[in-house]
């Protein structure tokens, strides 16, 4: 498969970054150190490529219909503006993506827009418009990917950052918008997308920018660039899942209950997997998505085992990293349920050791 | 982006480096080997009196993003290992061939030097 490039690879590389393939996409991971970008997200701003991600549009009298039979939250409940964290999930209930779906405001020329995880654009492109057209509805669906940037920009100072380039009048605009909405500005004279969103846990924006205009907006952002390995350990701090890894519908099918994620089904709605679904919240999950810390040194990566103190193996670790905030080694694991509360002693097997380690409250860190 | 190969270092192709020194061999990672593993977090090393083996590994350093073996330059039995590693395991990325180094060997056999790399050998590897 060829590689898919960000428009701005060419600036990146300048900048020094390396890359990684990330869903297909060759994407920077690291631009200074993860140390470094890590801690200015935390502690100022950083600002990340996030092209990988997909934009897919979709338009008409029976937009909102096809999203809402097609994803877990409720899309009726989104004014125009506002956005929602939700699953796409299978008959079986088990998780294909995660996406963020959004009531474009009124001054867009699409009526909702979702964003897929990286390499999954085309595939639920198809899974919508097969949907469509099995039930008949009435919506245009277009894969617009290759046709925006997506810039994230985070941190306690991300609002201040984001104002600089912006037009005078629309800054009061964009300081009220609340977590979860978004709104058409002019960034450094470029119309965007901006929204009050992310995947560090702090504060920040996520901007949509035409592909061919990205440059002009990148280059206005006076802070440090950041790459994909501090995007994992910042989210692995908060336990945000990372699509493919701590869930993936062929390596490690999961459903939204197991995946901590339960409050983005809204099981009064009409979707692909809602009956599966309501059996399984009247059920009860066996195993659920839980932190951990290391207590003896080392670092806990995807694909370890996790046993009992007896050794038995009870799970293996979906992400794990030293985290950089906490300096503590942490990491997530499917574990059965009965470890789900904080403090319980277990260990990772690391390259043939086993390690203490202890479950924990996520996210790791209070944000 | 060019990387630091001081001249009186050898090395493996795994980007280890061994120095002479008096009577000792000091070990390492080189430079470059420091900036791919990005930062260094832990570094698992062997104890003063065991043996390394040439080409052999002899311990562990994991960085935020990967772990890696670290493999023996020459063979001989450790007399001192960098014990400020432990708590400021970050001694590797600031000054890999200074206070960043790893194991001191005794020798077992001198002529296991000359089969390493030369800084120039080991500069077209990296290049």
């Amino acid at each position: 498969m060829t590689g898919r490039t960000p428009p701005l690879h060419a600036v990146h590389g300048d900048a020094g970054a390396s890359f990684t393939d990330f869903g297909g996409w060759e994407m920077p991971v690291e631009f200074d150190s993860i140390r470094t970008e890590h801690a200015a997200v935390r502690e100022s701003a950083g600002i990340f490529d996030v092209s990988h991600m997909g934009e897919i549009e979709v338009s008409g009298p029976d937009a909102e219909r096809l999203l809402q039979r097609l994803t877990t939250n409720d899309v009726t409940a989104l004014d125009p503006g506002e956005a929602q964290y939700a699953m796409v999930t299978d008959e079986d209930g088990i998780i294909l993506d995660d996406t963020v779906v959004y009531n474009l405001p009124g001054d867009r020329d699409a009526d909702y827009l979702f964003v897929p995880n990286a390499g999954h654009d085309g595939q639920l492109y198809d899974r919508w418009v097969d949907h469509r057209d099995e039930w008949g509805l009435d919506a245009t669906v277009e894969n617009r990917t290759e046709d925006y940037a997506m810039l994230a920009l985070q941190g306690p100072e991300a609002e201040e950052r984001l104002l600089d380039p912006v037009a005078d009048d629309q800054r009061t605009a964009i300081c009220d918008l609340s977590r979860f909405s978004a709104m058409t500005a002019t960034v450094a004279g470029v119309d965007c997308l901006v929204a009050r969103t992310g995947y560090t846990g702090e504060d920040g924006f996520e901007v949509i920018v035409p592909a061919d205009e990205v440059e002009t907006v990148w280059s206005q952002f006076d802070c440090q660039p950041c790459g994909l390995g501090a995007r994992d350990t910042l989210r692995i701090e908060m336990g945000f899942l990372l699509s493919g890894q701590d869930f993936d519908p062929e390596d490690n099918p999961r459903n939204p209950y197991e995946a901590g994620v339960g409050f983005t089904v809204k099981l009064d709605t009409e979707f692909v997997g809602r009956d599966a679904l309501e059996r399984v919240d009247a059920e009860g999950v066996e195993e659920k998505l839980t932190g951990f810390r290391l207590v003896d040194r080392g670092v806990p990566r995807q694909g370890y085992t996790v046993q009992d103190l007896d050794g038995e193996a009870i799970g293996t670790v979906t992400s794990g990293t030293m985290s950089p905030t906490l300096d503590t080694p942490i990491g997530l694991a499917y574990l059965p349920v009965e470890y789900r509360s904080p403090g319980v002693n277990v260990q990772v097997l690391v390259r043939g050791e086993s390690k203490k380690a202890q479950t924990q409250a996520l996210p790791f860190l209070d944000r | 982006m060019s990387f630091e190969i001081p001249d009186d270092c050898q090395f493996l192709d795994s980007h280890e480096w061994a120095r002479r020194e008096d009577r000792t061999v000091r070990i390492g990672i080189s430079d470059f080997a420091q900036d791919e593993l990005g930062d260094v977090v832990f570094v698992e090393l062997p104890a003063e009196g065991d043996t390394v083996t040439a080409g052999e590994d002899f311990g562990v350093v994991e960085s935020i993003k990967a772990v890696s073996d670290l493999y023996a330059p020459v063979s001989g039995t450790v007399v001192a290992a960098n014990d400020d590693l432990v708590d400021a395991p970050e001694l590797v990325n600031e000054d890999p061939y200074g206070d960043g180094w790893m194991l001191e060997v005794e020798l077992d056999d001198e002529s296991e030097l000359e089969e390493l790399l030369s800084p120039e050998e080991y500069d077209d590897q990296i290049a």
